[in-house]
């Protein structure tokens, strides 16, 4: 299946992912209005260390931990996609402690948030990817 | 075509009953339930007396998933004896199941402490499951005073559930500090604050002695009136069907790596199961759910006829009240690295080059870098520890790990 993939020889620590990363999970049309003043929550972050940026979202693991672990049901495997279920979720964190990359965070609903490769909002394919000028993001079957 | 049985119908049984699915996709399966519901997530009662849960939401799986399974549950039926040799199970019905395989799934049943008078409290129940929780809501009223024995994950996470319900919640522990099982006293220390600005109230190092109806004496002398009394003071395994046809039982149901007891051809997973601490190197019961999943799936593969293992469970805990996290993994043995954060701490305990065990209140953002650290037994010079202890990331892991964690699929 498709995966996000990141190469951080090419990542310039822009940030722009995680810009466009909010404004995709948003629900507004506007990317001004979505963003502005806003403290924004995306599920792809730039890691920094040094001279070192890149970019870290979901890996939508083969056999995922979190998955597994998840107590109420709300986090499944959807043709190879990890998805929450924020109707279900209770917020636990259960998830948060034992994903080994990070990559699942509180949200602001009370329920967890994680990427979803975008299926699920208007952009339809991942912003993070679409938005990035260098192309350290990639999208693709490996 | 083979026969399956699965003795119990919580996460363990929802893994086994995938772990027999990934492997064998005709088989018949059944599983025995005595409680009369769809497969439900325990610890959501709290929430559901809260009402951040309803009980469609808090199903465990969706509605059709048994039937997508292929598996016929027996609601309301109790298991009440095996017989290894024959290879059958008697339900208290008077029914027979025969298997070729079998899957103890019992869970656990909450202790209660035997206590002088105790029988003469009319408004008592456990916290346990779904019937426990129907029960408290239409008995709390507004005017009660709840006694809650017990101050462990049960115990304070039913008190945050009946907070709004009624009028005063006192929690009282033996021990000196709240979840004494999974903090230290200083960690335990933020936390009961917290708790208490919500409004509960404490008698630590203290505990019931005597009922008389509606009042508790203590064993400080303090009298404590009540309306309704919860006991919480901790669970046991339910082993029993083991232990009587001649199992391996210790505090729980011994099992091996492949989750199978020392009878043939029976396996157990969850909570009435005792598995191996990587960080102690202990077996022990671990009564926590991901683990009953895991534990569950990897008893169905092997019962399946396909390969499986169990050996890097760790004993771990994420539980909230109201906007406060805390989280816990492994053993607290070690050299202590602590960092105070506002309003929380982190606590990292390492030994012999690796994470053993962590304690954060607070900031838990990324903190399944850290458990992943303890599981994986990652040598520690193998990474940027002092940058890592600091702040979880990907960073302190160096571009070759990066390159495959981020670059390829895993």
């Amino acid at each position: 299946m498709k995966r996000v993939y990141v190469n951080e020889k090419w990542c310039l620590g822009c940030h722009l992912c995680e810009y466009n990363c909010a404004f995709a999970n948003s629900g507004e049309s506007d990317m001004a209005k979505a963003l502005r003043k806003k403290a924004i929550r995306p599920n792809i972050r730039i890691e920094e260390d040094g001279d070192i940026n890149f970019a870290v979202s979901c890996r939508h693991c083969k056999d995922p931990i979190c998955v597994k672990s998840c107590i109420t049901g709300a986090l499944s495997i959807e043709d190879g996609a990890v998805k929450v279920d924020h109707d279900k979720c209770v917020g636990c964190l259960t998830c948060v402690l034992v994903c080994p990359y990070g990559c699942i965070r509180e949200g602001e609903s009370g329920a967890v948030q994680k990427c979803e490769l975008c299926l699920n909002n208007s952009c339809g394919e991942p912003a993070c990817v679409k938005g990035c000028p260098n192309r350290a993001i990639v999208f693709e079957e490996r | 075509m083979k026969n399956y049985v699965i003795i119990g119908n919580g996460a363990a049984a929802v893994g086994a009953i995938e772990g027999i699915r990934s492997v064998d996709k005709d088989g018949g399966i059944t599983v025995v339930s005595e409680e009369k519901h769809h497969v439900y997530s325990r610890p959501l009662i709290s929430y559901l007396l809260e009402g951040k849960t309803d009980e469609t939401k808090m199903l465990y799986r969706p509605a059709d998933f048994y039937e997508k399974n292929g598996a016929e549950v027996l609601f309301g039926e109790k298991a009440v004896k095996i017989d290894p040799e024959a290879k059958k199970v008697t339900l208290e019905s008077g029914k027979e199941l025969c298997y070729d395989s079998l899957c103890i799934a019992t869970g656990s049943s909450p202790f209660v402490p035997p206590i002088e008078g105790l029988e003469t409290v009319k408004n008592r129940r456990s916290f346990m499951t779904l019937d426990d929780a129907e029960a408290l809501e239409s008995a709390l009223t507004p005017e009660y005073s709840v006694l809650i024995i017990g101050a462990g994950l049960i115990g304070l996470k039913c008190a945050e559930g009946i907070l709004n319900r009624c009028k005063k919640i006192t929690v009282c522990d033996l021990a000196p500090r709240v979840l004494s099982s999974i903090l230290d006293s200083d960690c335990a220390a933020i936390m009961q604050a917290h708790l208490e600005k919500l409004g509960i109230e404490f008698l630590l190092d203290d505990t019931a002695v005597k009922f008389e109806e509606n009042r508790a004496v203590m064993k400080s002398g303090k009298v404590v009136d009540f309306d309704f009394l919860v006991t919480a003071v901790g669970v046991r395994a339910n082993s029993s069907l083991i232990k009587d046809c001649g199992g391996e039982v210790d505090r729980g149901i011994v099992v091996d790596e492949r989750m199978a007891t020392s009878i043939k051809d029976i396996f157990a997973a969850g909570d009435c199961s005792e598995t191996t601490d990587i960080t102690s190197g202990i077996k022990k019961v671990m009564a926590i759910m991901p683990l009953a999943y895991i534990g569950g799936h990897c008893a169905g593969v092997n019962m399946a006829g396909g390969e499986e293992t169990l050996c890097n469970a760790l004993p771990m805990n994420s539980i909230g009240f109201a906007g406060l996290h805390c989280m816990s993994a492994g053993s607290y043995e070690g050299e202590l690295y602590e960092e105070k954060t506002e309003g929380g701490v982190k606590r990292l305990y390492t030994e012999n080059n690796l994470l053993k065990g962590f304690m954060i209140i607070g900031d838990i953002d990324r903190a399944g870098i850290y458990t992943a650290l303890i599981r994986n037994k990652t040598p520690l010079d193998s990474l940027n520890f002092e940058l890592l202890k600091k702040s979880p990331s990907l960073a302190p892991f160096g571009r070759e790990y990066r390159v495959e964690k981020l670059g390829g699929e895993v």
